[in-house]
């Protein structure tokens, strides 16, 4: 991966994040040690299991843990400007302006006391110098560009009376009424029905396009990033365990974690296979994250490290071309794997 | 807008005459019943409660589920498939319409004689953190039904729990333990284990995985198919989630505003689909596939689900679909069979026997 210096070689770098929270029962190693770039029109898709540190790392990039009982720890630049170390004031500047959030449930996200536009006109005048008139104009334009009929009346709804899809809507309209460099949505369609999912993610795509913004989109399912992502990078336990291109995770896949998700999903778009190829267990606390490689305990291909994996930690290195893979398996071996194992039990069954 | 036929994102190729039990299920008399099954829950206004309204939420639903099959019932929020599964259990009272189960009808009988029945019908429900009580341990949760049914075990109740808990792929000696203990996935585990406790006949799985983890959710799919060729299972399986009851089913029914709009057996449904509707939940499931996006023409249904509390009239799916004709508004299409055990409720199928002949097979 290429990280450059001060976000250069991409919008967003982030270097060596470490999000660790202190409690009572010991330290939370929500996130340990995650590297990644990005730049302006790319989508990077985050994917992991619930705990896997995925929805911290947003929050992380936003600043919202600032202030709070987290240590953080490493870099992350944006446009030039380094996040950790600044100020929580300078960071809520850039917040909404150049970087900007869609949640996962619109009604918990917007304020029910006010209508949906006044909440855009909001975030649109903190940081525009901007009469009333003038925003309000901006939150009917946005609302229109996200495709709610009739904004010019919808504007003065409440979120209650606006339906599910609707809202996410509006949601992604307040997101991107700064023209954000950065926007981040966590599991964006996960509250949403199947057909409203599907016109979710067209207006993401098409948006993302119009705006060029840098779009990260995390989320537990495998089929909503494969809609949208360029890059994936598929965490557990805290650490990022592959990174590569959307092509790299799902055609040539080397880590035995992603070939345990891929198994795991029935699909739609393949004949239907006899039974499902699970991972055993379950994934870990952050807590008492194992040492090692943290999948060890789950991994079928654990004893053929000569007790590495339960030991040493492996390192996140390249297998080819900006593919990362975190395995103590060589190279040639996962291939071999991949290959004559996994790949055509994921194809028959 | 574009034709659903090559774009349904389907291909049941010839692993799918493998699955075991497909069509096979469907011999001798249904287990479970369900007739023109209704609920409306009466919408309330004002100081004396008047009634102003009524949320259908399931409206005329039939269909009958046989022996040792896997019947999956998919639709989106509010399609009424959850209160389907309550009304067949009894846990709602239906408003009408009737359910059978084993030939007798169930549909108005007490509590008092329903008990004995709950033996063979039991539930599994979405969330195992709401569903399990906190404070009683797993050997009280999961022998619960031999104390409620009064049911005395050859070597005790607790070496009955706990071959059940074996039986789930949990550690008997975690009798003791509390839910909090567990994981998502194992707290889902003990949920079975308690529907299992009285070996039922029928179990209603309502949304059964969609709680858990991807990696889980294939663990306790898996454990599911499991106990159904061990125990002789017949489960009604809710779920939103397509690739998932594709995987489980036997027969798929889909509902759409409290109605069946489509039932046949999964490779016809999902390799066939007649109405427009199921085509267009087909089609809006993301593929996994990077390289298959590019090439995909999604069928983009435009808005929401329409309100229950006031559903378009005639045919209820006619405001988003992108074949309604003026008949789809005057009048309601009959849920008719069109190829064998494939039946819909549409003006103007797809994929109708005339155009593919191999579609009933």
């Amino acid at each position: 991966m290429s990280v450059g210096n001060g976000g250069s070689a991409g919008h967003l770098a982030v270097r060596d994040l470490s999000i660790h929270f202190p409690t009572d029962d010991g330290l939370v190693r929500a996130v340990d040690g995650l590297s990644f770039t990005l730049e302006r029109g790319k989508t990077l898709g985050i994917v992991g299991e619930s705990g896997s540190g995925k929805s911290v790392t947003s929050l992380g990039i936003l600043g919202l843990h600032k202030g709070g009982h987290a240590r953080i720890s490493g870099e992350i630049w944006l446009d030039g400007e380094e996040l950790v170390s600044a100020s929580a004031d300078a960071v809520r500047k850039l917040r909404g302006k150049k970087m900007a959030m869609i949640f996962q449930d619109p009604l918990s996200a917007m304020h029910p006391y006010y209508t949906v536009g006044h909440q855009i006109v909001e975030a649109y005048r903190i940081h525009n110098q901007v009469s009333k008139a003038a925003a309000r104009r901006h939150a009917i334009d946005m609302l229109g560009r996200v495709g709610i009929p009739e904004p010019a009346q919808r504007v003065d709804n409440y979120p209650h009376e606006f339906s599910g899809g609707m809202r996410q809507r509006a949601m992604i309209a307040m997101a991107l009424s700064c023209d954000p460099e950065l926007l981040i949505a966590d599991e964006p369609t996960t509250a949403l029905d199947v057909t409203v999912q599907a016109q979710i993610l067209d207006l993401m795509r098409d948006l993302q396009r119009e705006f060029d913004s840098a779009l990260i989109i995390i989320t537990h399912d495998l089929g909503v990033v494969a809609e949208l992502s360029d890059d994936i990078l598929v965490m557990y336990g805290g650490k990022c365990i592959e990174y590569g291109t959307a092509d790299d995770v799902f055609y040539r896949p080397e880590h035995p974690y992603t070939w345990g998700l891929l198994g795991s999903m029935p699909r739609l778009d393949r004949a239907p296979t006899e039974r499902l190829l699970p991972i055993k267990g379950s994934p870990p606390s952050l807590i008492n994250v194992p040492p090692g490689c943290a999948f060890h305990p789950r991994c079928p291909y654990e004893e053929r490290t000569e007790g590495r994996a339960s030991t040493e930690v492996p390192g996140l290195l390249e297998t080819e071309g900006g593919h990362l893979v975190r395995c103590h398996l060589p190279r040639e071996e996962r291939r071999a794997i991949w290959e004559n194992d996994v790949k055509p039990m994921l194809e028959t069954t | 807008m574009t034709t659903p036929k090559d774009t349904a994102p389907v291909s049941d190729a010839p692993g799918s005459a493998a699955a075991p039990g497909e069509g096979a299920a469907r011999q001798g008399e249904p287990l479970l019943s369900v007739r023109d099954l209704q609920k409306h829950f009466p919408v309330t206004k004002g100081l004396l409660q008047r009634q102003v309204g009524a949320v259908k939420a399931v409206d005329g639903v039939t269909f009958d589920v046989y022996p040792g099959e896997t019947l999956g019932l998919v639709g989106e929020s509010g399609c009424g498939k959850t209160t389907t599964g309550r009304l067949i259990t009894r846990l709602l009272e239906p408003t009408g319409g009737s359910v059978a189960f084993e030939g007798r009808d169930i549909t108005h009988m007490s509590q008092g004689h329903l008990r004995p029945l709950r033996r063979d019908m039991q539930m599994i429900f979405q969330d195992p953190y709401s569903s399990l009580n906190p404070r009683h341990t797993v050997g009280t949760i999961v022998g619960a039904p031999f104390r409620i049914q009064g049911i005395e075990t050859e070597h005790g109740v607790k070496k009955a729990v706990q071959e059940i808990l074996a039986l789930v792929g949990l550690n008997p000696e975690h009798y003791n333990r509390y839910p909090h203990e567990f994981s998502g996935g194992q707290r889902q585990r003990i949920g079975i284990a308690r529907t299992l406790a009285l070996k039922p006949k029928l179990i209603i799985a309502d949304e059964p995985v969609s709680a858990l983890d991807v990696s889980i959710q294939a663990q306790v799919v898996n454990l599911l198919e499991d106990l159904q060729n061990e125990l002789n299972l017949t489960y009604v399986v809710i779920a939103h989630d397509l690739s998932v009851v594709r995987h489980i089913s036997d027969r798929v029914a889909v509902m759409y505003l409290g109605k069946v709009v489509e039932i046949a057996d999964r490779k016809s449904l999902y390799g066939a689909p007649m109405h427009p509707y199921t085509n267009a939940l087909l089609s809006a499931v993301p593929i996994p596939d990077p390289k298959g996006r590019a090439g995909r023409d999604r069928i983009r249904l435009t808005g929401d689900v329409p309100s229950p509390l006031n559903p378009p009239p005639a045919c209820r799916f006619h405001t988003r679909c992108w074949k309604a004709q003026e008949v789809c508004k005057q009048q309601e299409p009959p849920l008719v069979e069109l190829a064998t055990g494939h039946k819909v409720a549409c003006h103007f199928p797809e994929n109708a026997p005339a155009q593919k002949a191999d579609a009933a097979v």
